[in-house]
């Protein structure tokens, strides 16, 4: 392989690798506040019990989560060099800003929520977890804006081979930013949602007395609908809708779109070949990519045949993720829509097969997100700032092959370590479960 | 606001956030590396709860450093990292590992497993130190450049003797500064080592840095006429030599913060005169001065600046008052198995 493929390989390996842990943390997070809020209010020991049971699960997650973020805030400058000049002026403030107001927040206010529980009033420690949950919202919103103005760069002009800023707030606000930051959000609390949810339901397999988890499902089943209704819509909506508009050519990949058509079909199911590149087996819905796309049935819809070959992505590999996505979205409202029912029935915490099934599915939530990822940021290639710069030009021409392989063998083979030391503590911590319940005297 | 202004500032903010980073990991890398030559288990997990509530928010000063350099001087952000490269993985493997053990070392009650993380922790925390002072050591000596600003020289090149001395140098320093920390938040047989092993880390401190100015004279005479340059700065060096006089004078009369904060201030001190002597470059070209990486020809534009200035100017009093606030909650001594229930 060249040194352009192991560095994209390596910048795969190590953000698909950190984006499993901030969707767990920004969810539960925010979930917690809840918690926390219920057994400050209620001095109810099982809101109390479950806040210091997902405190332990959130506290692991969360640090594994800062320690290969570390890796990111490093890897644009050690790893894509040309990039960096090119996009130094306008890319490196989110980043900045990200660190100065996201990451002082959550780091400093963490140490207060797990430590401090005895040392504050009950209000601070809230207040501890609200300025968490904060905080790495805020995180996200910043790094969101660097990552969508790579999308949908707006707000610059190119002097001397590079992008100098003329407009902050166009370069904030650019045309994908809003939806991709609401999108991913949803797509956070779903898996906060899930994550409660499946701990609970697993809880509750091996336990059927575990107060706990009990209402811990409950909250995950009415929280987890509807942060998943939302991720699909109006958010998934809309960001597809603002894809279609903005960078049609990967609107045409993930809906597999080959040829340029007024009244395009939506393709529900299909399986991309090669040579010449077309879907086999398709499942359709007449006309309505056009209408999803541009609120018109037999609006034109233009294909993968409509731009240069050495301008579009790679089709199977965006059209899958994006498919695959969008058919988990709709497991998980199901799942959790299913749970309404079973909570409405009394049958819930009796029904041992869907109990099984959000302790299965849970984890598909992660999936999820990473092919979501995958969708955005290969559907952006073959450019890392969207028709400005190509990826092939981004990297740092002082780092060779073999660098590259031994960083890749370091990293992956530390991340293996690392994601199994995460799991088989995440497990121990459940098999624990949460404190006993106080002595009834 | 004018272009040469911001520049400036923006050097000067920018070793603001070095020395910030400096006194505030610092004392967190100096108890972990301490941490090493603890006693027993016991000891080793006082070390780590001396800093546990406040070494996340303390490493966010080196993320942000990271940030902001990306932000103000993007062309040294780009030279420096991709120029570091194998020193920065290595960095990275040592502070991923730190980081987690935290978290996981209390999480089991084995013995094993507790050693494990306790290597984890001390080794995370001792080799990091001497990595950046190794890649100041490096900026300090100028690095060879190409006309289009890439390092042209190797890793192995990166580990000569002046950068391993500042790299030992930092070392010391950070020892220094973390047992003057645990002087502060223990008490009984391990602060009465503290006080006994701190005067010697003190003398090493002070020894490696006139040993590392009179080489720096050899190596890089261009630092000292930047200093002559600017005589405003001079006014940094009696206060270093005060700092670093009463750092010892404040230990002997029991007086830990006072010897903890004059030990800040000789920190600071000292990475201010290493910029005074670099200004206006950030990474001087060891083949060819005209191709230095100054503040000049590799910084944003104006306006990228300004708004850099105007995000600095809301957020830092806020990151301030809140750490302050944090810093009191935890003020006091630790005491053992106060923070994770004990081992």
């Amino acid at each position: 392989m060249d040194a352009i493929m192991l560095a994209r390989l390596q910048f795969a390996m190590t953000i698909g690798f950190h984006f499993l842990f901030p969707p767990i943390s920004i969810g539960l997070a925010w979930l917690l506040v809840f918690i926390e809020w219920k057994g400050m209010r209620t001095g109810d020991h099982v809101w109390i019990r479950m806040g210091k049971f997902f405190g332990r699960l959130f506290a692991l997650t969360f640090a594994v989560g800062v320690a290969t973020g570390i890796v990111m805030e490093f890897q644009f400058g050690t790893n894509w060099a040309s990039y960096s000049r090119f996009v130094g002026d306008i890319f490196g403030a989110p980043l900045a800003a990200e660190g100065v107001f996201a990451f002082f927040l959550e780091s400093s206010f963490l140490g207060l929520y797990l430590f401090a529980r005895n040392k504050v009033g009950k209000g601070v420690h809230w207040f501890s977890i609200l300025m968490v949950a904060f905080g790495a919202t805020v995180s996200a919103f910043w790094i969101l804006i660097a990552n969508s103005w790579q999308q949908t760069p707006a707000g610059f002009e190119v002097i001397e081979g590079r992008a100098v800023l003329t407009s902050f707030s166009e370069a904030v606000f650019n045309p994908s930013m809003w939806h991709r930051f609401f999108h991913t959000m949803a797509a956070a609390l779903i898996t906060g949602a899930f994550f409660l949810g499946g701990v609970s339901a697993w809880r509750l397999v091996r336990d059927k007395s575990d107060d706990v988890a009990r209402r811990g499902l409950k909250v995950a089943i009415l929280s987890g609908f509807v942060f998943a209704v939302l991720s699909a819509f109006p958010t998934g909506d809309n960001h597809a809708r603002q894809v279609a508009q903005t960078q049609p050519e990967k609107f045409a990949a993930i809906e597999g779109i080959y040829e340029t058509q007024k009244g395009a079909p939506l393709v529900v199911f299909g399986v991309p070949q090669d040579d010449p590149p077309r879907l086999a087996a398709r499942v359709e819905i007449p006309k309505m990519a056009s209408w999803l796309a541009f609120g018109d049935p037999d609006a034109e819809v233009k294909g993968i045949n409509a731009f240069k070959p050495d301008e579009i992505p790679p089709l199977a590999l965006t059209f899958i993720s994006f498919h695959s996505m969008v058919m988990l979205g709709m497991l998980f409202i199901g799942l959790m829509g299913l749970g309404i029912l079973l909570m409405l029935l009394k049958r819930l915490e009796s029904s041992r097969w869907y109990l099984w099934g959000v302790v299965l599915v849970a984890p598909l939530t992660l999936a999820a997100s990473q092919l979501g990822w995958i969708t955005a940021e290969v559907g952006r290639q073959p450019w890392s700032v969207y028709r400005l710069l190509r990826t092939s030009e981004s990297v740092s021409v002082t780092v060779g092959v073999p660098e590259l392989w031994f960083s890749i063998a370091l990293i992956g083979f530390m991340y293996i370590l690392l994601g199994g030391l995460y799991i088989f503590m995440l497990v121990r911590e459940v098999r624990r479960g949460p404190d006993r319940a106080p002595e009834v005297v | 606001m004018d272009h040469q202004f911001l520049q400036i500032t923006w050097f000067i903010l920018y070793f603001v956030l070095i020395a910030g980073y400096a006194i505030l990991d610092g004392f967190d890398l100096g108890v972990g590396a301490l941490s090493l030559f603890a006693k027993d288990q016991r000891e080793r997990g006082i070390h780590m709860d001396a800093i546990a509530p406040v070494w996340d928010g303390n490493e966010v000063w080196l993320l942000t450093a990271g940030g902001a350099l990306f932000a103000a001087f993007p062309f040294v952000y780009a030279t420096v990292f991709s120029g570091y490269y194998m020193a920065l993985m290595l960095l990275l493997v040592f502070l991923i590992w730190r980081a987690v053990s935290f978290e996981f070392r209390n999480k089991m009650e084995s013995p094993r497993w507790i050693r494990a993380w306790d290597w984890a922790f001390g080794l995370g925390s001792i080799v990091p130190p001497i990595l950046f002072g190794v890649a100041v050591g490096n900026i300090l000596r100028g690095l060879p450049l190409n006309d289009r600003g890439d390092f042209t020289g190797t890793f192995v090149s990166l580990l000569n003797p002046y950068a391993i001395l500042v790299g030992v140098l930092a070392l010391t320093m950070f020892l220094t500064h973390g047992a003057l920390y645990l002087g502060i938040k223990t008490e009984g047989e391990l602060r009465d080592r503290m006080d006994r092993w701190a005067p010697g880390l003190w003398m090493a401190w002070v020894v490696l840095y006139v040993a590392a100015t009179f080489v720096s004279l050899l190596v890089s005479p261009f630092l000292f006429a930047g200093i002559l340059k600017n005589p405003v700065f001079w006014v940094l060096f009696p206060v270093m030599m005060a700092s670093v006089v009463l750092i010892p004078v404040f230990l002997k009369s029991g007086r830990h913060m006072r010897a903890f904060l004059a030990s800040s201030v000789a920190i600071a001190t000292q990475i201010g005169l290493a910029a005074v002597g670099l200004f206006p470059n950030l990474v001087p070209a060891r083949n060819n001065p005209d191709l230095s990486l100054t503040i000049y020809n590799a910084s944003s534009s104006a306006k990228t600046l300004t708004t850099m200035l105007i995000i600095a100017g809301i957020g830092v009093p806020i990151v301030l008052a809140y750490t302050v606030f944090i810093y009191r909650v935890f003020k006091g001594k630790v005491r053992h198995g106060e923070l994770y229930g004990g081992h």
